[in-house]
């Protein structure tokens, strides 16, 4: 079931060392662009944009998306504490990782509550937060919005720096 | 189980290596052996020829590990290798060239991104290919005791 001779092979189809040649640059170029971009990516926390902002919040953590609260529930996460949800698998290696920055990182901060969700068993609630890769974190404020998203290792200054006013205002 | 970690990266760095010649020369036996080091990988993670090399010839020329790090995310990257390279040493065979060339540029790519950037295929495929074919595991648990 030969499909012959290529268009963009060269002379006889006996020699593919071309097209080798072609695609093994052509994947490790654009495999090497991959990786840069991926490395700035991952492990920063992103702003999750306002969907439905609440009526009457204070300003302070305005931002987020209240659309999840009934998954949220159901995973674990108690109105009133400020909660990051740590989506795992068991293939993944730097769940591990990431869940001892967590471990650090949540255990020096007043209020703040670490859930690790394991997606085999929360498949369903991967899906209905769009979660596509372990790890990922979701940073849910006091008022049950998540209002901030991590992929991969996260940076714990960033991290720090991001749970240390939620905490607060969860105390206030 | 637990592994070196840098033993999966030198085993990926010698796979790329591998499926670069494998490419450049066009061999499908060269594929195929490197599908049975991925199949005697994923039986026995501490015993894939690649990390025998490494714990024989390289391991000893390295500080010992910080960290050790679960044996199956390796396993899980193996069997997608395998995957790949299965069907590439097929289709090449079967006169499928352009199958062939698809599939192990895949397995290169992969190969390549966990060598040169400790890419995680667990990490990344692992719940996509679960939600996008399994159905979630709840369906599934044991009745509770009564």
């Amino acid at each position: 079931m030969s499909l012959g001779r290529l268009p963009w092979q060269p002379g006889p189809v006996q020699s593919p060392n071309l097209t080798g040649l072609a695609v093994l640059v052509a994947v490790l170029a654009a495999a090497t662009a991959l990786g840069w971009w991926r490395r700035g990516r991952d492990g920063r926390l992103r702003a999750v944009r306002d969907r439905r902002p609440a009526a009457g919040t204070d300003g302070s953590v305005a931002a987020g998306d209240v659309r999840h609260a009934a998954t949220l529930a159901a995973l674990g996460v108690r109105p009133g504490a400020v909660t990051v949800v740590q989506f795992s698998a068991p293939v993944c290696a730097p769940c591990r990782a990431t869940r001892r920055i967590l471990d650090d990182v949540t255990g020096g901060l007043d209020g703040v509550t670490l859930l690790e969700v394991g997606v085999d068993e929360h498949l369903d609630a991967a899906r209905a937060l769009d979660v596509w890769r372990t790890p990922t974190l979701l940073l849910v404020d006091a008022g049950g919005r998540i209002v901030r998203r991590v992929t991969g290792v996260p940076d714990r200054d960033e991290l720090l720096a991001a749970l240390i006013p939620l905490a607060a205002g969860a105390r206030r | 189980m637990l592994l070196d970690p840098r033993g999966p990266r030198f085993a990926a760095a010698l796979t790329t290596v591998v499926l670069a010649v494998a490419l450049l020369t066009g061999s499908g036996l060269l594929l195929l052996a490197q599908a049975v080091v991925f199949a005697l990988t994923a039986a026995h993670p501490r015993l894939g020829p690649y990390g025998l090399l490494f714990r024989a010839v390289v391991a000893p020329r390295l500080d010992p590990p910080v960290e050790l790090e679960p044996v199956a995310p390796v396993r899980f990257a193996q069997l997608v290798g395998l995957a790949f390279t299965a069907v590439g040493a097929v289709a090449w065979f079967t006169g499928l060239s352009v199958l062939g060339l698809v599939a192990t540029a895949g397995a290169l790519a992969a190969a390549f991104l966990n060598a040169a950037f400790g890419l995680c295929l667990g990490c990344e495929a692992y719940l996509a290919l679960r939600r996008l074919t399994g159905r979630p595991l709840t369906a599934r648990l044991p009745v509770p005791p009564r």
